[in-house]
């Protein structure tokens, strides 16, 4: 496999009225595990279900009901620590987190504070080809979901609905090492495309199934680094978190609009107050939630009702022995094997999906960089174009491969060849049939070549005095060539022979 | 048939088996004494039917020979049981009306070996208590009475009305539970049999939860023969409760030989308290002689933390409390405090909790809340928890040695008089449990059984604290003792 380094990327500098300032990002992303039931019960996670439908007695906090651990939950938690190159904890403990709120109906959160399932591992985020950013993770915990709480529906009533009540969460926790809004979207992408590549979390923001806080705080060039010799905190500056963002585009825009609060501030000889805040995306701002003194006073403690979580090591291997080929992975493959540009390897590794339908492509015509060309270029534009997903493609791999198979015999020229895939595109059916029937072969016999090239040149002589002045003309010829044998002459020949006959 | 109620388990049993008599007969023996006996306030919720439909299909059992040894026998349920489409509300107003949509595995396990349930029992409020005085219902009163004085004495806490249905004959038996001794001070107080087995024996799963690291249920009955044949029919391993042990549940009935010739019984000196009654010393020491005479070695043994265990159970079980009761917020089932124009969620869970919930309740929530706070939790809850694994090491320090049960006195006292206490310092309250939290907080089985009168008349219990899931060794030890004891003594009835 090909070993790629990478250049660390800068970090974003946000100029003030008074002096240049710099941002220190972390996440904590809520990723809700793919698992048909509960984290503590046997009830449905299905999504869009009728209200409190997938409820079970436990999620609905009937007395006397107990939380039993759901161990593909488990496995899941553990196949994303896999993932991320983390430590796996063969000895975890679950801890309730203690508030009111009435889609919290046992009045805690099971959730792991002192020994979460995953200790530390990394993320190694992408941001462009050749520089990428090193993150990273300090912990991941498995955790319950609240349900859903609806104040709008009545004007005296509040609604609940418990169907995501103990819905399993996995918190990845990243260490303070992103530096800029486009790298905190960047994170949660390639976190998002890693996750989905294990299977473990199907990354559905609009659903809420993966969501983020974002604590940010700026401080001065040089401070950042001063930090990294000691990990000590206090040499950057004060952070805020905003809570439960669940799209790319309003992550940047809080963070872009929270630095600059925060830089307005201390320019102005203030002080940055901890507290929680909130991203509005209507006004484009962030507000202030609760401050540092309002916080909830959680009061965790281990939760009786469940022994510690005890795995076997035996188990883990299982896991990292099956586990999928990761993103890193196969775009170092990509790379290594077809001799694709890290830009085309990224494009055609963002999903599993596309992954796929290009090494089918491949398989089919034996030609990665015709491939990845004809996929990237031609399929993923069209499919734009359409409004459709790689997986709706009209267009197999084998069609495709079939295409290009044409191109690289020299039975159609490019630009047929785009014609052709428009037809099977639209139409469906065997390229290379499609090309027989429809008498699209390229046209390579010089001498029919020759015999329309002779005819323009003795058609035009004009033409041909300006063009032994002026050589650029050559491609006029070409041109009435090529028009003349309807775009089957095959262009390499035709420009050969015009360049012999006109004497340039 | 007359005096059907006043039988043991074990003597319904070969009865029904026999023929001599039916399950119904018994259920209506024992229906009809329920009934009689509404001024000891033992039973709640009175379920005849259920009970007469239960006894049916009972005798329709014996009659096809499939008679488990729990077949056809009436038994009274704490209300702390959740029993499905029964009432059960944990003595507390917040759960008022509360009717669930299923059975506590417990019962269940009772109810498929054929027994019958006449009814739910008083009991503390969520089990917080020591004389039944806290329960929304009033208190159960105790059937015993000193000598010729009728002043009412409690029954004990919180498994009160458990207590006092058994030893006045309401029922053969009952289901108790025990987070700090409900089911071993409130046994001792009336003269019955009470175990509390190893943590994680009997499911959880369905009992109103007050503290979940030390709640076990356990039986409350006549004997010991008799806590043997119900305990084994309660408990086995049930995967809906995660702290329930999968490990097989032995006959513990034929395990009570009554010999107990070399065991080691160990005698804890840090039991010995100051300023306890002459009596209860003296139950303890001849408790110690009749185990001697049976031919056990009496060994003096130190459990050095004993003393942090109170504080520490009192640190920890409200420390659970307080988040096991958070689910009672108004906002699913039970009470809801009715809400003034303008009021929120927070007016909601205020209103509701301070109305729901009794004082006991309440004080037991905040102290827990407290000590679970930001800045407190090391200070105490972290401490309380070391000195839990303290106490648990100094009794496998001691079991390591080879001593097979412990005994100890089961009460400071013996039942004192309602309303005697209740306006004491909560902690004098909180002293009756000196003896038994040590039991819960290690995990261990621990029984109480009847072993004297004192001088006033009334019941006095010691108590054996075994190896964990050795209650088939702890129940013979008690058996032994229950034999060299005699103890037949009944309350008279006055009610």
């Amino acid at each position: 496999m090909l070993d790629l380094t990478y250049e660390t990327p800068k970090p974003k500098v946000i100029a003030g009225a008074k002096h240049d300032w710099e941002l220190v990002i972390g996440m904590e992303v809520h990723a809700q595990v793919s698992s048909k039931a509960k984290l503590f019960s046997g009830a449905s996670t299905q999504f869009g279900a009728e209200p409190n439908s997938n409820v079970a007695f436990v999620d609905a906090a009937m007395p006397g009901m107990l939380p039993v651990i759901n161990e593909f939950c488990v496995e899941q938690a553990v196949r994303t620590g896999l993932g991320l190159k983390a430590e796996i904890h063969l000895k975890s403990a679950f801890d309730r987190k203690n508030y009111f709120y009435p889609d919290l109906p046992q009045g805690y959160q099971i959730s792991q504070l002192y020994e979460p399932i995953v200790g530390e591992g990394e993320i190694l985020v992408d941001m462009g080809p050749g520089v990428a950013r090193k993150v990273r993770i300090e912990r991941i915990h498995l955790e319950q979901d609240a349900g859903k709480s609806i104040h709008d529906m009545d004007p005296h009533m509040s609604f609940v609905d418990l169907n995501r009540t103990g819905v399993a969460l996995m918190e990845i926790v990243s260490r303070p090492d992103i530096r800029g809004p486009e790298e905190a979207a960047a994170y949660v992408t390639k976190l998002r495309q890693i996750l989905r590549y294990l299977g473990t979390c199907d990354g559905n923001m609009q659903n809420g199934n993966l969501r983020a806080d974002v604590n940010v705080s700026v401080c001065r060039p040089g401070d950042y680094e001063r930090y990294q010799e000691t990990q000590d905190f206090g040499h950057l500056g004060t952070r805020c978190e905003i809570k439960n963002m669940n799209s790319m585009r309003f992550i940047q825009a809080a963070i872009e609009y929270e630095a600059r609060r925060q830089i307005k501030i201390l320019e102005e000889g203030g002080e940055v107050v901890q507290e929680t805040r909130l991203y509005d995306p209507d006004k484009g701002e962030t507000r202030s939630m609760r401050s540092k003194e309002e916080a909830h006073d959680y009061r965790y403690f281990p939760c009786p009702d469940l022994l510690p979580l005890e795995i076997e090591q035996a188990w883990v291997d299982d896991i990292a022995a099956n586990l999928p080929e990761l993103p890193d992975e196969k775009k170092a493959r990509f790379m290594g094997d077809y001799g694709l540009t890290e830009y085309d390897a990224s494009v055609l590794t963002a999903d599993t999906t596309s992954a796929g339908y290009f090494e089918q492509v491949v398989a089919a015509c034996d030609d990665g960089k015709l491939a990845a060309n004809w996929v990237i270029n031609e399929l993923f534009g069209r499919l734009k174009t359409d409004e459709k997903d790689i997986s709706e493609s009209p267009l197999s791999p084998a069609q495709l491969g079939g295409i290009i198979e044409l191109i690289k015999s020299d039975t159609i020229s490019g630009k047929i060849a785009k014609d052709l895939f428009e037809i099977v595109y639209t139409e469906g059916g065997d390229p290379a049939q499609i090309v027989e029937e429809r008498g699209m072969k390229q046209v390579t016999d010089t001498g029919a070549i020759e015999a329309a090239l002779d005819q323009i040149i003795a058609d035009n002589p004009a033409q041909v005095e300006k063009a032994k002045v002026n050589p650029k003309l050559a491609g006029w010829f070409v041109g009435q060539v090529m028009k003349a044998t309807g775009g089957k002459a095959n262009p390499k020949a035709v420009n050969d022979l015009v360049q012999a006959k006109l004497g340039l | 048939m007359a005096d059907l109620n006043q039988l043991t388990i074990a003597e319904a049993r070969d009865k029904l088996r026999a023929g001599e008599v039916t399950s119904a007969e018994l259920t209506e023996a024992c229906l009809q004494a329920v009934e009689g006996a509404g001024a000891l306030n033992a039973f709640v919720h009175n379920t005849p039917e259920i009970a007469r439909e239960q006894a049916k299909a009972a005798d329709a059992r014996i009659a096809k020979g499939d008679a488990p040894a729990m077949c056809g026998i009436p038994l009274g349920i704490k209300d702390l049981f959740c029993t499905k489409h029964v009432p059960s509300q944990a003595a507390s107003k917040i759960l008022d009306g509360f009717k669930p949509e299923y059975e506590s595995t417990v019962t269940q396990n009772l109810f498929d070996a054929g027994a019958v349930m006449l009814g739910k029992l008083n009991m503390d409020e969520f089990a917080m208590g020591s004389s039944n005085e806290t329960s929304v219902y009033g208190n159960a009163v105790n059937p015993w009475r000193r000598g010729n004085d009728d002043t009412p004495l409690t029954p004990g806490g919180s498994s009160g009305g458990s207590a006092a249905a058994v030893a006045a004959d309401l029922c053969l038996a009952a289901t108790g539970t025990d987070t700090g001794g409900s089911i071993r001070q409130p046994a001792a107080f009336v003269g019955i049999t009470g175990i509390k087995p190893t943590y994680g024996r009997c499911s959880r799963w369905g009992i109103v939860a007050f503290a979940s690291s030390l709640d076990q249920a356990g039986p409350m009955t006549k004997d010991v023969r008799d806590a043997a044949i119900m305990l084994e029919a309660m408990c086995g391993h049930d995967p809906k409760d995660s702290t329930s042990a999968d490990i097989p549940v032995p006959d513990f009935e034929a395990m009570l030989t009554g010999d107990i010739k070399g065991k080691k019984i160990g005698v804890p000196k840090e039991y010995r308290m100051e300023g306890m009654p002459a009596e209860i010393e003296k139950l303890w020491a001849d408790g110690t002689e009749m185990l001697k005479a049976a031919g056990a070695e009496i060994v003096d043994i130190s459990l050095p933390h004993t003393k942090y265990a109170l504080p520490a159970y009192y640190v920890i079980a409200p420390a659970e409390a307080s988040s096991n009761l958070a689910r009672y917020d108004g906002v699913r089932y039970g009470h809801r405090a009715k809400l003034a124009q303008g009021d929120g969620i927070t007016e909601m869970y205020e209103k509701t909790r301070a109305e729901g919930f009794g004082h006991e309740v309440q004080r037991r929530v905040m102290v827990g809340t407290y000590v679970l706070s930001a800045g407190f939790y090391d200070a105490y809850y972290n401490r309380a928890r070391k000195v839990r694994t303290l106490i648990k090491r100094d009794f496998e320090d001691v079991f390591a040695q080879g001593i097979d049960a412990i005994l100890t006195p089961a009460t400071p006292s013996a039942a004192f008089g309602l309303g005697e206490m209740s306006e004491a310092d909560p902690v004098a309250m909180y002293l009756n449990d000196v003896f038994t939290v040590t039991v819960n907080l290690a995990g261990l089985p621990g029984i109480s059984v009847p072993a004297g009168l004192d001088k006033q008349g009334l019941p006095l219990g010691l108590q054996l604290i075994g190896r964990p899931w050795e209650e088939g060794d702890l129940l013979n030890c008690a058996y032994a003792l229950e034999q060299a004891s005699g103890f037949v003594a009944k309350p008279g009835k006055w009610w």
